[in-house]
């Protein structure tokens, strides 16, 4: 074990030889060998409460919706919507932690971009299924393609997901191949048609030098690619508040408001599934403790940027408090959404912009428990921005019933909400349990100093 | 297709000639009565705005026997009636939140409390300020902020000045709900006594060619100006059903509004009596104006109960 050292400055490499490359190979293998009694426990789980969500699916869509959700005239966008925003944010991850990073010749990437790639896809995917799960009519779905009209930021949005995710597969697939190519030459006992998927998908990849260059190139474009659309996917959901008329949500600041709290979701998001994937199949001697302290300083700087974003959007109106803000202000600073308003502020924000500053609290299991927090917050934050937001309208609500006053999400809402958490973590635990969710050969590359000797390996 | 382009010739034809044809017609019967021609009498009297800006009542046959003729297609539903800009003027001094017209709307349109595409609010602009009651429906805005957010052009502006809803069409993303700023647009949840009455009562729509079904679940609907009525010369059942006139209707082409008794020349009467549209500063321009409750016909009183509790 001694013979892996672990590099302290990722600039540094260091080599090492054939043996070594086979051990670290096996271990960045094992998760795929062999799935353990709680790693099936675990996708039992996930299972579960998928069917669940699936169960309260069928419920809302075969009985009233007014029984079944809490939506009425007013409140009209609920947890779904929120739970939109909050996996769209989810989704940046691909391009702060993998893009980004990779093209900024940050070393330490290696061991986590295909970590965060395949958040990133899982995310998206379930933002989809979140809008679909807020129709009215899921079944006119296919009206988007026959009827759809430009001038509505839902088809910009519909344009810019879409692409994302056709980019974030390709994305996470390229980088893929090699691993692919071990896979099928490395792994034994496995049923056949897993290896035969290894066949077929890794494309007749042989590693020839000629072979290696497309693939650079490739990723190369593609990383750069990334970086814009994801930005337009949360710019283009930030308009879809901003693009009306109401006072909460007409804000110049929007667009950058989210994209900053998204690049703060996927910092601390990935330092959750970092921490999670490093214990859970071992992965200590690639996922160091040099990666937290480095995710860590990650995410004062975007908490710090979050912050600034946030002062813009409340203080500011704030400051005036005119008529068209101050309901809304003020349910948020000292009326009833108060609690959650300063939690989200104080645990989604102070702190992971205070605590990390410490060595000491940069270390893998602090640093993660403020990341749980985080994400939480992260995810209340979006419930904030859009449910509140819905509650004054410019006319005063009168005659209705006491529900359409006040929306608190329904058993059935918060059921499929859970379930679009559950179908995340079971598409990435599953992606896990048939890929090395380590890039062997981006790892040993950083490793080497000469990249011949990986070229050729069987 | 020849047959079917005769078709929608004829039917382009007799929408144009529908409206002159029923004001000709209206005068006709008025000519008649006058000159002691009595025609067949159905006994029911219908109100029909001439092209001077006068209301007349004629007998309903002479009337309703072409404009019970109408089978407009989806695209002409989607064009609106020729010539027309359908315009309302409320007058604040007159509403006593007798909310006769809430439950007109109610039934013209199928919908159970707690739905209303037309709703009475007590407004109070400041604390000093006087409070009245604020009858507030779709405003069939000139820059409606709804039908641009709308992914599937299932809500659309009509030539003839009416935001219109295709129920058939829309996919109940609600982006619309979040764009009014008025909070005029209403989503049928499938509220399990609507339903039931929905059923009950099927909105018969060639009759009264309204775009909006209140009894599609899933889809967004809202005041359609009861355009229905409007092509057969009729008022919209608010205007009809508020029994201190306080809904004018009209048409801003013609110049005029009215609210079955009394008629106006629209721009006389926004001017001389201060009239404002809701909101002006957002630059939705709404269709509807508002009189300013000054002079009031009743003094204000508080509502007794609150309205629409049930569930």
């Amino acid at each position: 074990m001694s013979k892996h050292i672990i590099t302290k400055e990722a600039t540094t490499y260091e080599t090492f030889t054939q043996e070594e490359y086979m051990l670290m190979k096996e271990e960045l293998l094992r998760p795929v060998q062999r799935i353990g009694k709680w790693g099936k426990i675990w996708i039992g789980f996930l299972l579960v409460v998928c069917m669940f969500g699936l169960y309260a699916y069928y419920i809302q869509e075969t009985k009233s919706k007014y029984v079944t959700v809490s939506l009425r005239d007013y409140t009209m966008w609920g947890v779904y919507i929120s739970n939109f925003v909050f996996f769209v944010a989810l989704s940046l991850i691909g391009v702060l932690m993998s893009a980004v990073l990779k093209l900024t010749n940050f070393e330490w990437y290696r061991p986590l971009s295909r970590i965060a790639e395949v958040i990133a896809v899982a995310a998206i995917l379930l933002a989809g299924v979140s809008i679909v799960a807020a129709m009215g009519r899921p079944d006119r779905l296919h009206y988007l393609l026959l009827h759809g009209r430009i001038q509505s930021p839902i088809v910009w949005d519909i344009i810019v997901i879409v692409t994302y995710i056709a980019i974030s597969t390709v994305l996470l697939f390229i980088p893929l191949i090699p691993s692919l190519s071990t896979c099928k030459n490395h792994l034994h006992n496995k049923p056949k048609w897993q290896m035969k998927m290894y066949e077929w998908l890794s494309f007749g990849w042989e590693g020839t030098p000629e072979q290696w260059k497309i693939l650079k190139r490739s990723i190369r474009i593609l990383t750069i690619m990334v970086i814009p659309v994801g930005v337009s996917i949360h710019t283009v959901t930030a308009w879809l508040f901003a693009t009306t008329l109401r006072a909460e949500w007409d804000s110049t600041n929007f667009g950058a408001y989210f994209v900053s709290g998204a690049f703060l979701l996927g910092v601390a998001g990935m330092i959750v599934a970092v921490f999670v994937i490093r214990k859970a199949y071992k992965l200590e001697h690639y996922l160091t403790p040099m990666h937290f302290d480095k995710l860590g300083q990650a995410l004062v700087l975007m908490s710090f940027i979050y912050i600034y974003f946030n002062i813009n959007e409340y203080l500011v109106p704030a400051y005036k408090m005119s008529g068209l803000h101050a309901n809304h202000l003020l349910d948020l600073f000292v009326g009833k959404d108060a609690p959650l308003y300063w939690g989200v502020i104080i645990f989604g924000m102070l702190l992971p912009a205070i605590l990390p500053l410490f060595k000491a609290l940069r270390k893998p299991l602090p640093l993660t428990i403020i990341a749980c927090t985080v994400v939480v917050a992260a995810w209340l934050k979006r419930y904030l921005i859009v449910i509140p937001g819905l509650a004054h309208p410019y006319l005063p609500i009168q005659d209705v019933p006491d529900s359409w006053k006040h929306y608190s999400p329904s058993l059935v809402e918060m059921t499929i909400v859970a379930a679009t958490f559950a179908a995340m973590l079971l598409i990435v635990t599953l992606f896990t349990r048939f890929f090395p969710i380590v890039s062997v050969w981006e790892v040993a590359e950083g490793r080497l100093e000469g990249k011949d000797e990986i070229i050729n390996y069987k | 297709m020849k047959n079917e382009q005769e078709d929608s010739a004829r039917r382009k034809f007799l929408k144009f000639g529908l409206l002159a044809g029923g004001a000709t017609l209206a005068g006709l019967g008025l000519q008649n009565k006058l000159l002691g021609e009595a025609p067949p009498d159905s006994g029911k009297k219908v109100k029909v705005l001439t092209a001077e800006g006068k209301l007349v009542e004629v007998d309903s046959s002479l009337v309703t026997h072409h404009a019970a003729d109408m089978n407009l297609s989806e695209d002409q539903l989607r064009e609106g009636i020729a010539g027309r800009k359908f315009v309302m003027v409320i007058d604040l001094a007159r509403c006593a939140n007798e909310r006769k017209c809430v439950e007109g709307c109610q039934k013209m349109h199928n919908t159970l409390p707690p739905i209303e595409y037309l709703k009475v609010k007590r407004m109070q602009d400041s604390e000093l300020g006087a409070p009245y009651w604020f009858p507030q429906m779709c405003y069939h805005c000139d820059n409606p902020p709804c039908t641009k957010v709308c992914p599937v052009d299932a809500t659309f502006k009509r030539s003839d000045g009416i935001v219109a809803v295709d129920s058939d069409r829309c996919i109940g993303c609600k982006f619309c709900m979040a764009a009014c700023p008025y909070s005029a647009r209403s989503f049928n949840f499938g509220r399990p006594q609507q339903v039931e009455y929905n059923q009950k009562h099927p909105a018969d729509c060639k009759e009264t060619c309204c775009s909006t079904k209140s009894s599609t679940v899933g889809t967004v609907s809202k005041c359609d100006f009861c355009p229905g009525h409007a092509a057969k010369g009729e008022l919209p059942s608010c205007v009809t059903e508020c029994p201190n006139g306080t809904i004018f209707f009209g048409d801003e082409n013609e110049d005029s509004v009215t609210n079955g008794e009394e008629t106006f020349r629209l721009k006389e009467l926004l001017r001389s009596r201060a009239g404002y549209r809701q909101f002006e500063e957002l630059g939705t321009k709404p269709r509807v104006y508002y009189l300013p409750p000054v002079k009031r016909q009743f003094p204000f009183e508080e509502a007794k109960e609150e309205h629409n509790k049930e569930e």
